[in-house]
C-alpha cells in the first residue's frame, strides 16, 4: 500500500454534478468527513449543460399544480416502468429542494409577483419548471459548488476513478489516477457515492461531454451492484444537425415550452399525426419517433433534420428567454433563430437505467455503495421528462449524501484492502502503453460509436442488436491490444483507454436488455414488436443486470406494486 | 463571410510539450464545414497525436473548459470558426497564460478555486422572505452568466504581467463578488475582502476583461466600477457609516 498517494475519509462522492455535489454537500452536513472526486475542473460538470429547468410543483404560475400531479405526470411520462416510491418522493421534496437552492444564492427568474418563475414543459400538465433563462444548470452547479466548498468538503479536480475497491464483500473505497500526473491514488472510505452521470459517449450523435463513459454504471456493475432498466435510452428529439462540427448539440426542449413549433419540410405541423392533443409540448420519446419518423419517410429538411420554429415570438422575447439559443445557433451555424427556423433532429441525451437503489437512501445492492442522478435507475423507468432530471439530482442527491453518512456512521472502522486488487487494476490500466498494435482507443472509440447507433439506436430489431452482442467479445479483445502514445502526463489517449472498458461493458448491458424487451415502450423501441404490452407482463417487470464471472447477466425482476392510493391518483385522469 | 467547404486543408500549429521542452508542432487536417478550432484539436488527437492534451467539456460555450489563445486572441475554441480565421496561414493554438503551464493546451488553473474559497458566501437574512423581483436582479443574473473559462484573468495585465496573483483576486472574482453584493437577499458585507485582499483598486480600467468575455457580461463597467464606488463609500463616507449604524442596513 505504501507505494500508493491515499487518502482518508468517511464518505467519498464520484463526481461533481449537481447530484455529487448535493450528496457531498448532506454527508457532510450531517458530520461526514466528505471528499468529493471529479473527472474534470470543479463547475464544468454535465449538469452545467442543462438548460430548461427544474421541474417541482410550487405552483407558483399555475395555482392548481401540487405534487399529485407531478408525481402522476412523471408516472405516465416513464411509461409505467419507474420505481414509484423513488416517483413519489422526487415529485414531494423538489419543491423544497429549489427553494433551498433559493436560499443557498440561487437566482431563478421571476413572476410579477417576486416568486420563482415557472415554465412549460413536455408532459407536463402545469408550468412547472422553475429556470433562469436557458441556464438552469449552470445556476444550479454553481450555487451547489459554491455551498459546497464554503462546508468544508475536500474536492479532488481531474481524478479519473478506475476501480472501487472492496473488502469482505464491502465497498471500502476507490483506486483512480490524477489526470494531470498519471499517478495512482488511493481513497479509503467507509462509503462510496456514485453520481458519475451518464453514458452518451457511446452514440456517435449525442448531446453528451466526454465525462459520460459509462463509469459509475461499471464500476458499480463490476463491484456487485445491479442495473435496473438499461433498454431505456433517451433520444433527446431537437439537436443541431448542421454543420457537422455541431450535430448532435442539445437545442433546449424550452424553446417548445416558450411556444416553438415543429415543421416538415412541406410546412407541416406533423405532431398533429402523432400526438394531436399536447402537440409539440408531448413526450420526448413520442416526439423523437415522430421526427425520425418524418426524414424517414422524405419529408425531413436538407441535413436530414426537421424545423423547430420559434421566429414568431418577438425578437427580444427570444432574446430574453433562450439567449444561449440565440447565441449558439448565431455563432455557430450563422442562423438567427428570432427570424429563422433552427434545422434539428433527435440527439442522444440521457440514460433512464442504472444503479439500482433504495430509493430513500440511494443504498445500491452492494454494502456500502450508493448512487444518485444520472448513474442511477428507476426514477426515470420509460422515458424521462424534460426538467425531472435536475430536481432528481438534487432529492436523490440528498438522499443518498445522507444513506452515506449514516452508514459510515453505524459501520465504524475502515476495513482493509484486497492489495491483489489494486495490483491487477494496476496492471491493467498500464497495459496499453505496452501495445505495439496499429490501432489506438479512438480508433475503437469511433467504431463503438457506429455500431451503438446503427444497432442500439432509437430503432432497433431484434436482429441488429443481435449484431452489436455478437460483437463485443472481439471487440473487448481488440481493446486489450489498443495501443497508447506518449507518457501518463495528462495523456487523452490513455485515459480513453479505460474509458472504452468501461463504454464497451456498458453498452453490452444496454444491447442485451434492449434484446430482452420483446415490446414497445417509452424510449425503447423495436420495430420487430411494435406494440406496447399495457397492462400485461411486461409493465410489471424490469430489466436487470449483473456481472459474474467477467460476464454479463441479464434477467427481469418483478417491478415494485404501487400502493392503492396512488395508483388512484394515476388512474384517476389517466 | 464565405464558409469553408469540406476537405479544405488547414495547418494547425500546436503549443506542444511540457516544462522547459516547449515547441509548435503543425498539424495538417482536412477540415469539415462549419468546424470550430475544437473540432480541429480534437480530430489532430484521435488521429495524429493521441496524447495532445486539452480540456474540453460541452463543446457548446456553455462550460468554459476549452479557454485558449488562438492566433494570440483568448478564445473559447468551441466557439471560433475556423470561418472566422484566415486559414491560408497556420493557425497558430498556444494555452491560456497567467497560470503555470502543465503540457499541450493545459494550464494549472487551480489558483482561481483558492481564491474562490476566500470570498464571503451568500448570506441572508435568517428571516429572509424571498420575495424579490425580476427588475432586482437582471444585474445580478449578468454576473452569474459567467461560465468560469477564466480568459478574462488569462488577459488582465495585473495577473498576466504583473503576476500580482497574491493581492489581486482578478476579474473574475470581481464579477463573483459583484454578484453576491448585488444580491437583494444578501447581507454580508465584502469590501474589505476588495480592498484589502482583492486589490480591487489595482484594477487600471482598461476593459481587456470585458473585450475577452465570451458571455458579454460588462465585467468593467457593471461590477469592477460599481464595487470601487462601494469600497469607496464605505472607507470614506462617514455620514453613510453613521446611516448605516443607526439603521443596520448595509
Amino acid at each position: 500500500m505504501a507505494e500508493y498517494q491515499t487518502h482518508e475519509y468517511d464518505v467519498i462522492v464520484i463526481g461533481a454534478g449537481g447530484a455529487g455535489l448535493r450528496a457531498a454537500i448532506e454527508s457532510s452536513a450531517m458530520g461526514a468527513k466528505t471528499a468529493l472526486v471529479c473527472k474534470s475542473l470543479l463547475g464544468k460538470a454535465h449538469t452545467v449543460m442543462a438548460e430548461g429547468g427544474m421541474a417541482a410543483a410550487l405552483a407558483n404560475v399555475d395555482k392548481a399544480d401540487n405534487w399529485q400531479t407531478h408525481f402522476r405526470d412523471t408516472v405516465l411520462g416513464g411509461k409505467y416502468m419507474g420505481n414509484w416510491r423513488m416517483q413519489q418522493l422526487h415529485a414531494q421534496e423538489s419543491p423544497e429542494r429549489a427553494l433551498e437552492l433559493e436560499r443557498w444564492g440561487a437566482v431563478f427568474d421571476r413572476t410579477p409577483e417576486g416568486k420563482i418563475n415557472q415554465r412549460a414543459f413536455g408532459g407536463h400538465t402545469w408550468k412547472r419548471l422553475a429556470h433562469v433563462g436557458d441556464r438552469t444548470g449552470l445556476e444550479m452547479i454553481r450555487t451547489l459548488q459554491d455551498k459546497g466548498v464554503h462546508q468544508g468538503i475536500d474536492v479532488f479536480m481531474e481524478c479519473t476513478i478506475v476501480e472501487l475497491l472492496k473488502d469482505s464483500g464491502r465497498v471500502v473505497g476507490a483506486f483512480g489516477y490524477w489526470r494531470e500526473t498519471g499517478k495512482f491514488v488511493v481513497f479509503k472510505a467507509k462509503a462510496v457515492v456514485m453520481a458519475t452521470g451518464g453514458i452518451g459517449k457511446m452514440f456517435r450523435v449525442t448531446s453528451n461531454s466526454w465525462e459520460y463513459t459509462a463509469d459509475g454504471h461499471a464500476l458499480a456493475l463490476r463491484a456487485g451492484a445491479e442495473l435496473i432498466d438499461m433498454e431505456f435510452v433517451q433520444f433527446h428529439p431537437t439537436g443541431m444537425v448542421w454543420p457537422p462540427g455541431v450535430k448532435g448539440i442539445l437545442v433546449t426542449e424550452a424553446v417548445r415550452g416558450e411556444g416553438g413549433l415543429l415543421k416538415n419540410s412541406q410546412g407541416e405541423r406533423f405532431m398533429e399525426r402523432y400526438d394531436p392533443k399536447r402537440m409539440e409540448l408531448s413526450t420526448r420519446d413520442q416526439v423523437a419517433k415522430a421526427i425520425y419518423t418524418e426524414v424517414k419517410e422524405g419529408r425531413g429538411t436538407p441535413h436530414g433534420g426537421v424545423w423547430l420554429d420559434i421566429s414568431h415570438k418577438d425578437a427580444e422575447y427570444i432574446k430574453k428567454k433562450l439567449p444561449s439559443m440565440y447565441h449558439q445557433f448565431k455563432d455557430l451555424a450563422d442562423v438567427d433563430i428570432t427570424t429563422s427556423p433552427m434545422e434539428i433532429g433527435p440527439t442522444m441525451h440521457y440514460i433512464m437505467g442504472g444503479i439500482r437503489v433504495v430509493p430513500e437512501s440511494g443504498a445500491a445492492t452492494v454494502p456500502g455503495l450508493f448512487a444518485c442522478g444520472e448513474c442511477s435507475g428507476g426514477m426515470h423507468g420509460g422515458n424521462r421528462l424534460g426538467g425531472n432530471s435536475l430536481s432528481d439530482l438534487l432529492v436523490f442527491g440528498k438522499r443518498a449524501g445522507e444513506g452515506a453518512a449514516l452508514f459510515a456512521r453505524d459501520n465504524g472502522a475502515h476495513v482493509g484492502f484486497d492489495d491483489a486488487q489494486i495490483k491487477r487494476t494496476e496492471q491493467d490500466v498500464l497495459r496499453p502503453f505496452e501495445s505495439r498494435a496499429s490501432h489506438t482507443p479512438y480508433d475503437l472509440h469511433f467504431e463503438l460509436q457506429d455500431l451503438m447507433q446503427d444497432n442500439v439506436g432509437i430503432m432497433r430489431t431484434g436482429d441488429d442488436l443481435k449484431t452489436a452482442i455478437a460483437v463485443f467479445p472481439a471487440f473487448n479483445e481488440k481493446l486489450r491490444g489498443a495501443r497508447v502514445e506518449g507518457s501518463r502526463m495528462f495523456n487523452p489517449g490513455w485515459h480513453l483507454a479505460w474509458d472504452m472498458v468501461n463504454m464497451l461493458l456498458i453498452a453490452e448491458v444496454v444491447a442485451r436488455a434492449a434484446l430482452q424487451r420483446e415490446e414497445s415502450r417509452g424510449a425503447h423501441t423495436r420495430l420487430d414488436f411494435p406494440k406496447t404490452d399495457s397492462g400485461g407482463y411486461w409493465e410489471t417487470v424490469n430489466s436487470c443486470a449483473t456481472y459474474e464471472d467477467g460476464r454479463v447477466g441479464m434477467g427481469l425482476i418483478p417491478k415494485p406494486v404501487m400502493p392503492a392510493e396512488l395508483k388512484a391518483l394515476v388512474d384517476a385522469t389517466a | 463571410m464565405s464558409r469553408m467547404q469540406t476537405g479544405q486543408k488547414v495547418t494547425f500549429r500546436i503549443l506542444r510539450g511540457e516544462g522547459d521542452s516547449l515547441k509548435e508542432v503543425d498539424y495538417h487536417v482536412e477540415a469539415e464545414t462549419g468546424w470550430v478550432v475544437l473540432d480541429a484539436v480534437l480530430n489532430i488527437q484521435a488521429t495524429q497525436a493521441p496524447d495532445l492534451s486539452v480540456r474540453w467539456n460541452c463543446k457548446a460555450a456553455k462550460c468554459g473548459s476549452c479557454s485558449a489563445e488562438v492566433n494570440g486572441k483568448p478564445r473559447l475554441m468551441c466557439k471560433t470558426r475556423l470561418d472566422d480565421i484566415d486559414t491560408s496561414q497556420p493557425v497558430v493554438v498556444h494555452p491560456i497564460k497567467s497560470f503555470p503551464h502543465v503540457k499541450d493546451l493545459v494550464a494549472d488553473v487551480k489558483w482561481n478555486y483558492e481564491v474562490n474559497k476566500r470570498i464571503t458566501p451568500f448570506t441572508p437574512a435568517k428571516d429572509a422572505d424571498f420575495t424579490y423581483y425580476q427588475e432586482d436582479v437582471d444585474r445580478v443574473q449578468e454576473f452569474r452568466k459567467c461560465i468560469e473559462c477564466f480568459l478574462c484573468q488569462n488577459v488582465c495585465h495585473i495577473l498576466r504581467n504583473h503576476e500580482a496573483h497574491s493581492r489581486f483576486a482578478g476579474p473574475r472574482f470581481f464579477v463573483r463578488v459583484a454578484g453576491l453584493e448585488m444580491h437583494p437577499m444578501d447581507t454580508a458585507d465584502r469590501t474589505q475582502f476588495l480592498d484589502q485582499e482583492a486589490g480591487v483598486f489595482l484594477c487600471n480600467i482598461t476593459k481587456c476583461c470585458t473585450h475577452v468575455c465570451p458571455e458579454d457580461i460588462h465585467i468593467t463597467d457593471n461590477a469592477i466600477i460599481p464595487l470601487k464606488e462601494r469600497v469607496i463609500d464605505r472607507k470614506y463616507d462617514p455620514l453613510q457609516w453613521l446611516v448605516r449604524k443607526v439603521t443596520g442596513k448595509k
